[in-house]
């Protein structure tokens, strides 16, 4: 299994030195990380290349890190049935940073890339038809961004006065709770009880 | 009218296209789609799906759980095959720990993944016969799908939700008088599909309304991304059990039915050969069972639970049991990608880790979402009716698609 993806990570390497920024194989699965620019004709050679042949789209996503200059990864997983592997190809870009859309190569992209979008705000050029897919028709934000509180901003009821479905600031009654089991030896960010006579 | 104008229909009554909805309350939507249909008279001319309405942030709500607390929410991904998706999870995280599930609970999880496959294609066939006007064989797929619902709680104690796959194992041994019950229902099971099969096989209507319709090409199978039942009617034996094997699904003898035709009969068809192929591997899983009885069913360690009998003795299992019902396991930094073969196609889950003892993000990649998102392609120059007909072939539940 390593072998082959070993052989399969040296041909990308030889074939599109200049798309590829790096490239690792951990759990036994093929990351490949290339640049913004040539991620269009990297996938199309993955799908075209003889000894790749990944013709099936897996997933895209992204992943966020708000403390990197780069903040998101966007990614894709393909699938060869014919070499029988998989690979994820990674992008790296800045906040309202584009991706080009690969829906031309594949055209299950599409709903993926809305979703990336609606989930995190990433724009795809090129896209047919960026719509929102997952969230409420209009929504704001991007639910799945770190800095996107889980509980949301808004909440929805059917007022009996105006007859209709009303939006309105989530009101908690007592706080969202979100527990840090974390041990006090390794990380735990929260002050117990008492830590404050440390200083005194 | 002057009688200037030849023609039956007046300007001002143009025929014109139609759009309608369909859904988000309809009995054929199997749950809450909307789709937006744009009909010239009674055929499709575009078909677009809404979904989202059962979207409940499941990744989100991911982030900020432990491991063993995310659990559960896979149950409610895919409701109608719950413990396929748990597989799923418990298989990332075992990739990612490096853990060694031992053999008699690989075992079981084998057996309890095909239980849910037969639960899964039980309803579907049932409820596309529905959608298509057929009763009786819903009630019957669903009287068979009592008795599984069954051994999930005798082996779990929940009907449906049943959170019993753990990382390194599945949370308890099955008793012997439920294994043995498991294979008597197995040998009633196939004289029961050829009495099921007897009311839909020939069945003139049923095959009027499936056979041609929604017919999928190995082109539209790499298009598209489909996966399971929709790619295997088009003649691909794709199979992950077969293809990428996990757990110890090598061991199995047993068959990929694939399709000629591509059709929505095509996938009626390999539904019911594949709940035959289910039943063997049951079979021989109870076989493999009766030769490892005894043993544990969780691998030992920082994932599970120490045993009872210990925590009772021993200061350091008990301290053990405490720390992970409340913190939590930590899995060491990484990424992974683990699919397993779901009743209805490749189930995925991308983790990432960040070494903390909750996941820093999952992607939930579900076959189902696929499928609904070729409906466009498949639904276009078909007639409304097909459109029943298409929803019910390409197996789709909203828990998964929405998540």
């Amino acid at each position: 299994m390593s072998e082959a993806l070993n052989d399969l990570a040296a041909v990308l390497e030889v074939k599109q030195s200049d798309a590829i920024v790096s490239s690792s194989i951990d759990f036994d699965e093929l990351t490949v990380v290339v640049t913004n620019t040539s991620l269009l004709d990297f996938v199309d050679f993955l799908k075209g290349n003889a000894s790749c042949q990944f013709t099936t789209l897996v997933d895209i996503t992204a992943v966020d890190y708000p403390g990197r200059e780069k903040r998101f990864e966007v990614v894709y997983h393909f699938l060869s049935m014919v070499i029988n592997q998989r690979i994820r190809v990674k992008v790296m870009i800045e906040e309202g940073e584009q991706v080009e859309s690969i829906t031309s190569i594949h055209a299950c992209a599409n709903w993926f890339e809305r979703e990336a979008f609606d989930m995190y705000g990433i724009l795809f050029a090129n896209h047919p038809d960026l719509r929102r897919l997952l969230t409420d028709y209009g929504f704001e934000g991007h639910p799945l961004r770190k800095d996107f509180p889980t509980t949301g901003y808004v909440e929805m009821r059917y007022d009996e006065v105006e007859k209709r479905c009303i939006y309105e600031p989530v009101k908690l009654t007592q706080e969202y709770r979100q527990f840090d089991f974390m041990s006090p030896w390794e990380g735990a960010e929260y002050i117990l009880p008492g830590d404050e006579k440390k200083d005194a | 009218m002057d009688g200037s104008n030849g023609s039956a229909i007046s300007m001002d009554e143009k025929v014109r296209n139609f759009s309608i909805n369909f859904g988000p309350q309809h009995p054929a939507a199997h749950g809450v789609l909307r789709m937006v249909l744009e009909l010239d008279g009674e055929i499709v001319e575009r078909a677009d799906p809404h979904i989202g309405l059962l979207h409940r942030g499941t990744e989100k709500l991911m982030e900020s759980r432990t491991y063993l607390q995310n659990l559960p929410y896979f149950d409610r991904l895919d409701y109608v095959a719950p413990m396929n998706q748990e597989h799923a999870w418990c298989l990332a995280i075992e990739k990612l720990t490096g853990v060694e599930v031992p053999r008699r609970a690989s075992l079981i999880r084998i057996l309890y993944s095909e239980i849910g496959r037969i639960a899964n294609h039980l309803m579907n066939v049932g409820s596309q016969a529905l959608d298509i006007g057929a009763l009786t064989p819903n009630l019957w797929g669903f009287d068979q799908r009592e008795s599984l619902m069954i051994f999930y709680e005798r082996a779990c104690g929940a009907r449906l939700h049943a959170n019993y796959f753990r990382p390194g194992g599945v949370h308890q041994d099955l008793p012997e008088k439920l294994i043995a019950d498991i294979q008597t229902w197995t040998e009633q099971f196939e004289p029961f599909l050829k009495d099921f099969e007897g009311l839909l096989t020939e069945n003139r209507i049923f095959k009027q309304r499936n056979v041609d319709i929604a017919v999928v090409t190995k082109q539209d199978v790499y298009d598209w991304g489909l996966n399971g039942v929709m790619a295997r009617s088009a003649g691909l034996a794709w199979d992950l059990r077969r293809s990428q094997p996990y757990e110890c699904y090598n061991e199995f003898d047993f068959k990929i039915p694939v399709g000629k035709n591509g059709d929505c009969y095509d996938r009626y068809l390999l539904r019911l050969e594949e709940m035959r192929e289910s039943i063997k591997i049951m079979q021989q899983c109870i076989v493999k069972l009766g030769e490892c009885k005894g043993e544990d069913v969780l691998a030992r360690g920082k994932l599970t639970p120490p045993k009872r009998s210990d925590m009772k003795t021993s200061m350091e299992a008990l301290i053990h049991h405490f720390k992970l019902y409340t913190e939590g396991f930590h899995v060491p930094a990484g990424e992974v990608y683990a699919a397993v073969e779901a009743p209805k196609g490749e189930f995925g889950v991308y983790l990432v880790a960040d070494g903390s003892n909750k996941p820093y993000k999952a992607k939930i990649r579900a076959p189902g979402y696929l499928h609904l998102q070729a409906v466009d392609h498949l639904a276009t120059g078909h007639q409304l009716a097909d459109v029943a007909a298409i929803i019910g072939t390409i197996d789709i539940v909203f828990g998964e698609i929405d998540r």
